[in-house]
């Protein structure tokens, strides 16, 4: 509480006086933003209570609580993608990753997946971290693989995933494989089919910095206020979605293979769970078979709500509507194949 | 949203994380584990908005200093069309504005009704606390009880700590939401309660709750799970108490 009613004013007495001061022709024609937030924060304080009246029903409640929890949770990890894509971007150099990958697309795709494996973090820390080996001039098929692979092989995880399963150990081999197997086939698929037209060009030249430093946190804030509103974007989906579906069409679901199958890889589109916590999730539908809940975890790292939004924020929305649905259908592909092998 | 206000929201935004993280609020969304990364994601977010305003006012003095304002006008006018600002960022206000104004409680009986049980065999039991009542977690109770046979269990009195719950038909269940990372993933374990009730009963009521095994079990009509019973002496209301969740499962 006391963080509202202290910082409104703050910003309100630094801000609006500049940007009025630097650029009168732009700032005339339209309300300023700062004197646009500046109203929003004070507005919302003085209507605190009938706010609070309208959000007090049971559903509302948890809605909220969905929502902010998944914001509060995937924060840290979107900082966490945006200071090391900030820092690729920034201190190294494109020839780093010239000499680090191997020449030939078709080889740098699987080095890339396997290289997922380094990034400790969920789904959110991979997509900016993505864009920027795309900006970096890492050829986008390897970087997809990398954004795919990162958020499932990592060690974290898949501990998360053993600690889950303790009596099928080959359910953390599956998910590895399965995981690695689609991130690649999504790759070389890129490879043979993308186009470089369908990626957002980098738009980051307008953010250069006279020092280095300067170019960092400029990087850091742009791609924390972008990527962040497209978070809170899959964060308000993911919340509807988990207040509005019953959990009893579920059971239904169970009892026919190929439904389960589906149920679960729509589910796991649905939840947007961090990749940390989906195992404990996956191991509690205990009435699905493991090949289901290897869908569910091979699919919810891949693509889900909040990743789509974040995705088509950071590559551009006619990147987004291809690549989705494609990973959807490869992903689930993928794993029905793996866990017919190995569960 | 121009440079000052992402500035403004940014700070707010890590203000407001570090205010989450330090005062406990954080446990009612996200798992206690979270909290060093909360922290220090709160401190980047402040240091990105200190360092953007920092570099905003050097280049605002620099071109004071050195070049004519109409000069500098029409630069930014030529940089604004290649690339606006990104206006999604807006959002970014709704859980700013969720977590200060509002700060929704942790999930309750809404949510426990709507999901079944998510109870699994244990690996092993521990040892029962010596004291008497023994204190035991809704989990350990649940899955003594249901997976157990209640072995553990005979003879003694337990002492047990949820919110209520009350189902369609007015069943009390007892309750407490597991919790693996976030509350989005957050899962009930449910007892069902029989014996002495308290004779008012109010959904979401935090209660502490003094009985004995009974051989009795349900079935979650969710999805089937085991729901055991468990006999109640006494109950009496507690607060909330500061993890509202289960973490049992995290280690």
């Amino acid at each position: 509480m006391a963080i509202t009613e202290d910082a409104p004013p703050g910003a309100d007495a630094r801000d609006p006086a500049r940007p009025s001061g630097r650029q009168p022709g732009v700032e005339g024609r339209r309300l300023s933003s700062p004197l646009v937030l500046t109203l929003i924060l004070v507005l919302a304080v003085l209507a605190q209570s009938p706010i609070r009246g309208a959000l007090g029903s049971p559903l509302m409640q948890s809605w909220m609580t969905v929502f902010v929890a998944v914001t509060v949770q995937a924060l840290p990890f979107l900082v966490l993608g945006v200071l090391l894509s900030a820092a690729i971007a920034v201190f190294v150099p494109p020839s780093f990753f010239a000499r680090a990958l191997p020449r030939h697309p078709a080889l740098a795709v699987p080095v890339a997946g396997v290289a997922g494996a380094v990034l400790p973090g969920c789904e959110c820390a991979s997509v900016p971290v993505a864009g920027a080996l795309v900006r970096r001039g890492v050829t986008p098929a390897a970087a997809l693989a990398f954004l795919l692979s990162a958020p499932a092989i990592n060690p974290i995880v898949l501990t998360a995933t053993a600690v889950a399963f303790p009596r099928n150990p080959e359910m953390v081999l599956a998910r590895f494989l399965a995981s690695l197997l689609v991130a690649c086939a999504m790759g070389w698929l890129w490879q043979r089919l993308g186009r470089t037209d369908w990626l957002r060009p980098s738009a980051h030249g307008a953010h250069e910095g006279a020092t280095k430093g300067e170019t960092f946190w400029n990087s850091v804030r742009h791609d924390t206020v972008h990527a962040g509103g497209f978070l809170v974007l899959g964060a308000m989906a993911a919340a509807t979605l988990k207040a509005a579906t019953p959990a009893t069409w579920l059971r239904t679901a169970a009892g026919n293979p190929l439904f389960s199958v589906l149920a679960l890889a729509a589910l796991a589109v649905l939840l947007s769970i961090c990749s940390e916590a989906d195992a404990f999730v996956a191991a509690s539908l205990t009435q699905f078979s493991p090949t289901a809940k290897l869908v569910f975890l091979v699919v919810g790292p891949m693509i889900d709500l909040k990743l789509f939004a974040m995705q088509a924020g950071t590559f551009g929305r006619a990147f987004a509507f291809r690549f989705a649905p494609t990973t959807f259908a490869l992903a689930v592909t993928g794993a029905v194949l793996t866990g017919t092998v190995l569960l | 949203m121009n440079r000052q206000s992402q500035t403004a929201v940014l700070f707010l935004l890590g203000a407001t994380l570090l205010h989450a993280g330090t005062t406990g609020l954080y446990l009612r969304y996200v798992k206690a584990g979270l909290r060093p990364l909360l922290l220090a994601a709160g401190a980047a977010l402040i240091a990105t908005a200190l360092a953007t305003a920092w570099y905003e006012r050097r280049r605002h003095r620099k071109t004071a200093a050195g070049r004519s304002p109409a000069g500098h006008g029409t630069e930014v006018d030529h940089a604004h069309p290649s690339h606006p600002e990104p206006r999604v960022s807006w959002l970014l206000l709704l859980p700013l504005l969720a977590l200060i104004l509002v700060a929704p409680p942790a999930l309750g009986s809404y949510s426990a009704l709507r999901s079944g049980t998510a109870l699994q065999k244990p690996y092993g039991y521990g040892r029962m606390p010596a004291a008497d009542p023994a204190p035991l977690s809704v989990v350990d109770y649940a899955s003594r009880a249901a997976y157990g046979h209640g072995r553990s269990l005979h003879g003694r009195t337990v002492r047990v700590t949820g919110f209520l719950a009350l189902d369609r038909s007015g069943t009390p269940y007892l309750v407490r939401m597991a919790l693996n990372c976030c509350a989005a993933d957050a899962q009930p374990v449910k007892i069902a309660l029989t014996g002495e009730l308290p004779p008012v009963l109010r959904p979401d009521a935090w209660l502490e709750v003094t009985g004995t095994y009974t051989p009795r079990l349900t079935r979650d009509p969710v999805n089937n799970g085991p729901v055991p019973y468990l006999k109640v002496a006494s109950a009496r209301p507690v607060p909330v108490p500061h993890d509202p969740y289960d973490e049992t499962w995290n280690n």
